[in-house]
């Protein structure tokens, strides 16, 4: 049972992974951050089975944090939207060497 | 002033002085008199160039030349400069007077604080009060108030008078120190001290280019004499653990007669004392060193500094008398300086230059003597040296005033030292020519003025080390006696040459001139005087008992046998037993037969030829003045006004290898190589740096790639 839950899990956060290295707009590479957020969640409430309930108490803690992290990256994007007119991370090169 | 003085002198109560007991009286003061002198005149030193750069700022120009006129940072430097000197010198008769009488076997030392504590090893702040430092406290403050009171009259319109005396008296101060000190340690303070008053004073006029190089020439020459002195000093200290002078004399004898350990150590002090003391191959220095004020030259490059290498091998005669080949060694560069610098002096025609190369000669002789045992007689002609060498600079200083100012009443650029430019000048300055003349038969060892008994010991005493019954190296004693003879000669001849070309014949220095010539001031001349009569008459304290009953010492009239050889023997009892152990008895005869008082009236006698026939063969020869004299000496006659070329050797082969070594470190290795390292390494950081940041895209994608390739390179180091 664990072992299919953190397969599961490996695969997500590859998902995730490769979606923040790949795709270029903004909101998209947000949700496959919520992807790999969510993909270790799922590890931890796997892993609880076997250590105790301190992995689920993680998950909590995990999820507060994502959905303050949520508010101030929508916040963030919708702000360069206004700006550029684009969500579009290629177009957001100025600071660079 | 006698009575008090009188009693001084009893000091510490007459039964101390029954008992053999002497009792120091202030010997600090006698060091810090000087010095208090220095700070004094250094202030008012400082007082007058603000004074007068603040008189230049106005536009105003100050007038020397009338007495009335001077500041007061002019006229008290003449109090306070031969003052303190006179004081001192006072101070120093009292002691000699105290330890006059009482047979002092063991030094008295004076602490006052310990100066380096370091482990195992100390250096006290310790006056060594014996009969050798007392010897030349004497001569050092007595000589030195002298030319202090010469320089009165010498200096007066010179603008820096009173630095001129605060040097003076800096001078005098280490000079004590060097002759005083406890221990070698001591004694290199005062060397090096006294090095660096001779710069000062012979870039005295240091706006002119080429005084202050020969004052940088005298300091850097004598540098490499030093090396010499500390290694010396290293080496007594791995081996003795100390460097005073008492424990090491009383634990030399531990080392091998004839180590190398000794030989090493002694042939590293005479080292130092070739520099100190202008000898063979160091002397460049002292020629040049004339460039300072003439009582500068009388002072330091005559009677005292240039003496301390003398001293430093009396002194540690007990080494040197370990060590036969460095005393050989010391005995032999002697001998060759006082031939060598005899010849240069025979063909110069600038005063000073003359005396400057017959003090080189002079300075050989005393080498010989402590080379050859004869430490006494070595410290005897220092002694003598002194007076009559004083004297002829004092007067050559006189000449030179007088004729400076006769071109300077006509504005004339003439050289004033220039001896083509002087002739007849006894008419014009009467006191200065007899006394000169004194000097000169001293120096040239007629009897019965000073210089013969001093000169004549050493010479005998080269003979008699010789004939010793197991002298290491008999037949160069021989050398060196022949030679020293023919020194001798030359001596003569060129002292006679230098007297009558400037003081005989016709006067060249022009017609409108001479009506400015004049005699020099008392304050000038009564210096000369005194040491015209110390001239004649320093000589008798130490008459050879076997020429006492002779002719020579005016069948026993004349005082006092062998004073200064009794006065100094627990000096130098060390050393004569360690040479009578080693090498037996010395001989009564000379290297050809004949003794003591034949050798004596062969030496005076010829002597006495060698100036009546100078006298008459250059007051035959015509000289014209600088001005007019297009005649170039050839031959061997410009090698020798040439001084051998031996400047331009050392220009050559020293000098300029030297700067071209500096200059290749300064532009290849340091320009290059060393600054270019330095900038190699900034270029690279920098492009570097560079290149790294071409990884900064701004681009969010790049950045979580690297990220990702990361985590997974830690994981898969960590994890595999």
């Amino acid at each position: 049972m664990v072992t299919e839950a953190l397969v599961l899990s490996a695969i997500l956060f590859v998902i995730g992974t490769f979606g923040v290295l790949i795709r270029r707009n903004a909101i998209i590479m947000f949700l496959c951050i919520e992807l790999q957020l969510n993909a270790v969640n799922l590890s931890f409430v796997a892993f609880s089975r076997m250590f105790g309930i301190e992995g689920q108490l993680f998950v909590f803690f995990v999820m507060t944090v994502a959905a303050a992290e949520a508010a101030v990256g929508l916040a963030i994007i919708i702000s360069i939207f206004r700006h550029y007119e684009t969500v579009n991370v290629d177009s957001f090169n100025l600071l660079k060497w | 002033m006698a009575t008090p003085l009188l009693a001084l002198a009893q000091g510490g109560g007459q039964a101390a002085a029954e008992a053999g007991h002497y009792e120091p009286f202030l010997p600090g003061l006698v060091v810090l008199l000087p010095l208090l002198g220095f700070i004094v005149n250094g202030i008012l030193a400082l007082q007058h160039g603000r004074a007068s750069a603040d008189a230049v700022r106005r536009g105003e120009e100050l007038d020397l030349g009338d007495a009335s006129s001077r500041p007061a940072t002019h006229t008290l430097p003449t109090w306070i400069g031969p003052g303190v000197m006179a004081a001192a010198f006072l101070i120093a008769v009292v002691n000699f007077a105290r330890m006059y009488g009482v047979y002092l076997e063991e030094p008295v030392i004076v602490r006052y604080w310990t100066w380096i504590a370091s482990g195992t090893f100390t250096v006290e702040a310790a006056l060594q009060l014996d009969q050798l430092s007392m010897i030349m406290m004497l001569i050092i403050t007595g000589v030195g108030f002298l030319i202090h009171v010469f320089s009165v009259g010498y200096m007066k319109e010179d603008p820096g008078y009173p630095r001129y005396f605060a040097y003076l008296n800096l001078f005098v101060f280490f000079m004590l120190v060097l002759v005083m000190g406890s221990s070698y340690a001591l004694m290199f303070v005062g060397w090096e001290g006294v090095g660096l008053c001779s710069y000062l004073l012979i870039g005295y006029w240091f706006s002119d280019r080429e005084k202050s190089d020969a004052g940088k020439k005298a300091f850097i020459v004598n540098r490499i004499g030093d090396v010499g002195f500390l290694i010396a000093m290293f080496l007594l200290f791995r081996e003795f653990g100390t460097v005073d002078f008492v424990p090491v004399f009383a634990e030399a004898e531990t080392l091998a007669y004839a180590g190398g350990l000794v030989t090493a150590i002694t042939l590293f002090f005479f080292v130092g004392a070739i520099g100190k003391s202008a000898q063979i191959p160091l002397f460049v220095w002292l020629p040049d060193a004339m460039a300072g004020p003439t009582p500068v030259s009388a002072l330091i490059h005559a009677a005292t500094m240039v003496t301390a290498g003398v001293y430093l091998v009396a002194r540690s005669s007990a080494l040197f008398a370990l060590a036969p080949l460095s005393s050989a060694v010391v005995a032999g560069i002697g001998v060759l300086t006082a031939l060598f610098a005899a010849t240069i002096a025979l063909k110069q025609d600038d005063i000073k230059k003359v005396l400057a190369y017959s003090t080189v000669s002079q300075l050989g002789y005393m080498f010989v003597g402590v080379g050859v045992g004869a430490y006494a007689a070595g410290v005897f002609h220092l002694m003598t040296h002194a007076f009559f060498k004083a004297l002829l600079f004092l007067g050559s200083g006189a000449v030179i005033h007088a004729m400076h100012e006769a071109y300077h009443s006509t504005h004339s650029h003439e050289d004033a030292q220039d001896m083509r430019n002087m002739g007849g000048l006894k008419a014009f300055m009467p006191i200065t020519w007899v006394t000169m003349w004194i000097a000169t038969l001293a120096i040239a060892g007629i009897w019965p003025f000073a210089g013969f008994f001093s000169k004549d010991e050493i010479i005998w005493y080269t003979a008699a080390f010789g004939g010793a019954e197991n002298a290491p190296y008999p037949a160069l004693y021989t050398v060196y006696w022949i030679i020293a003879l023919a020194a001798a000669m030359l001596t003569a001849f060129y002292m006679t040459r230098m007297m009558v070309m400037t003081f005989h014949g016709e006067n060249r220095t022009g017609a409108e001139e001479s009506k400015a010539l004049h005699e020099a001031p008392p304050v000038m001349w009564i210096p000369l005087a005194v040491l015209a009569v110390l001239s004649i008459f320093g000589g008798w304290i130490n008459v050879p008992e076997e020429l006492q009953a002779s002719w020579v010492g005016l069948f026993g009239v004349l005082p006092a046998s062998e004073w200064l050889h009794h006065w100094l023997e627990p000096i130098t009892a060390q050393a004569h037993h360690i040479q009578e152990v080693n090498l037996g008895e010395l001989s009564h005869y000379s290297p050809f037969g004949g003794g003591e008082v034949l050798w004596a009236t062969i030496s005076t006698v010829a002597a006495g030829i060698v100036v009546l026939a100078s006298i008459r063969f250059v007051g035959g020869q015509k000289v014209v003045p600088v001005a007019q004299d297009e005649k170039k000496p050839t031959g061997f006659a410009k090698v020798l006004a040439n001084k051998y070329y031996v400047d331009e050797f050392y220009d050559r082969f020293v000098v300029q290898p030297i700067v071209g070594a500096s200059r290749f470190c300064w532009k290849i290795i340091d320009a290059r190589i060393i600054d270019g390292a330095v900038n190699l390494v900034g270029m690279l950081s920098k492009g570097v740096g560079w290149g790294v940041s071409m990884f900064q895209t701004g681009t969010i994608n790049t950045y979580a790639f690297i990220l990702t390739v990361g985590v997974l390179a830690i994981l898969g180091v960590t994890l595999l």
